[in-house]
């Protein structure tokens, strides 16, 4: 059990130190869900069941999907812009 | 001289790019092109030097985040280090409030889940202030949002196309119902077991979201709109003020209260902790719902 404790940590910090260093923010988001599922686990294995549920659904749901829908909002606005910006010339 | 043309050029593309009064009355779109690509090459030397003293800060701003952040995480160890181990005996949280909390939280409270003895019992207050401050949180973010986004024009496309796709709609119609009951058990659960109204609200409000993504937007505003919206969050945490003032004025003065901690173990017991639950719960789910809507629309 220990040895799976570890692991998760490990995991752990290599899930928030690529959520910081992938370029791509779609994948970014993908990991902080990664991150969030991680750590209700290891909510559930330190003896907070209450955390671990909040955490599996506002972590990796709600703040999931409301980030999504702001990455795919912030790309429509951009290519808004490359279109007004095309059509002139 | 150099400084001064640094400056109007940040101020130019600051309004430019991010006027923030344009987009707030949704004229983002409205606006004239920008146009930026004037003069690729800049030809005068000031320029060149802006440009230059740009990439320099661009460059040296990864090397400064790295170095505060390496001096934040030996602060931190450090303060780990030094404190006393799990489970010792003297620790400093180990006191009168906790030894009263674990003996006799299930007689006063009547709750066999400690936690949400300490959560809605004992310290409601705290409870009371959180519920007020998301809902607080979601009217500034419908501030924001309502403003920007054309009323009815825009359709929400994203659902639309996603309406015809079979697995998502499959996976939902499965999924929704026992995500939504799952939510119901740990909010109805919450003083018998983990749970309580902010976990199981999270997650009815997860599958709503869901539901939303599967069927469409305009189908949700059948059962939760605006209006809807409103009138179930004033009545949830106007419910919970009440009662929470007139089991504070009771507890306070020595009076006798109407809610008993009943038999512990029961799903009807506990006082009044089951529907502050189910207040708390409603609040919560309906918050994530409309935040979600509002993001994804610019409307509930």
């Amino acid at each position: 059990m220990e040895y799976f404790e570890l692991l998760l940590l490990g995991l752990l910090v290599i899930c928030g130190i690529s959520t910081c260093l992938t370029k791509n923010l779609l994948a970014s988001i993908v990991i902080f869900m990664a991150y969030s599922l991680i750590m209700s686990i290891l909510w559930a294995l330190l003896k907070a069941p209450d955390l671990a549920v909040t955490e599996a659904a506002v972590g990796a749901g709600i703040s999931s999907v409301l980030l999504f829908i702001t990455l795919k909002k912030l790309r429509d606005i951009r290519r808004k812009e490359q279109d007004e910006t095309k059509k002139p010339s | 001289m150099k400084r001064k043309n640094l400056l109007e050029r940040f101020r130019e593309w600051d309004e430019d790019r991010f006027d923030l009064t344009a987009m707030t009355a949704g004229e983002l779109h409205r606006k004239e092109p920008v146009k930026v690509q004037k003069s690729p090459i800049p030809d005068r030397p000031v320029e060149r030097l802006a440009e230059g003293e740009t990439r320099a800060f661009r460059r040296i701003f990864p090397v400064l985040a790295a170095v505060l952040g390496v001096v934040m995480i030996t602060f931190l160890l450090m303060t780990v280090v030094d404190l006393p181990p799990f489970g010792a005996a003297d620790v400093p949280s180990d006191n009168e409030v906790v030894r009263r909390y674990v003996a006799d939280g299930m007689r006063e409270t009547g709750a066999v889940n400690v936690v949400a003895g300490v959560i809605l019992d004992y310290r409601a207050f705290d409870t009371l202030g959180e519920s007020h401050v998301l809902y607080t949180a979601l009217t500034a973010v419908l501030i924001l949002l309502l403003s920007a986004g054309e009323p009815s024009a825009k359709k929400d496309v994203g659902s639309e196309l996603l309406h015809r796709d079979g697995i998502v709609t499959m996976t939902a119609s499965v999924l929704v119902p026992i995500v939504i009951l799952f939510g119901v058990y740990i909010i109805l659960n919450g003083h018998l077991g983990p749970g309580g109204g902010f976990s199981g609200g999270a997650v009815i409000g997860a599958g709503l979201i869901l539901y939303a993504i599967a069927f469409g937007s305009s189908r949700m505003e059948r059962i939760l709109n605006l209006r809807s919206f409103r009138v179930i969050c004033l009545v949830a945490l106007c419910f919970y003020s009440l009662s929470k003032c007139y089991s504070f004025f009771c507890g306070a003065n020595g009076l006798h209260t109407v809610f008993s901690p009943g038999v512990p173990g029961r799903i009807l017991s506990a006082g009044l902790i089951l529907p502050l639950n189910i207040a708390v719960g409603t609040v919560v789910a309906c918050t994530m719902y409309g935040l979600y809507s509002l993001f994804q629309r610019g409307r509930i």
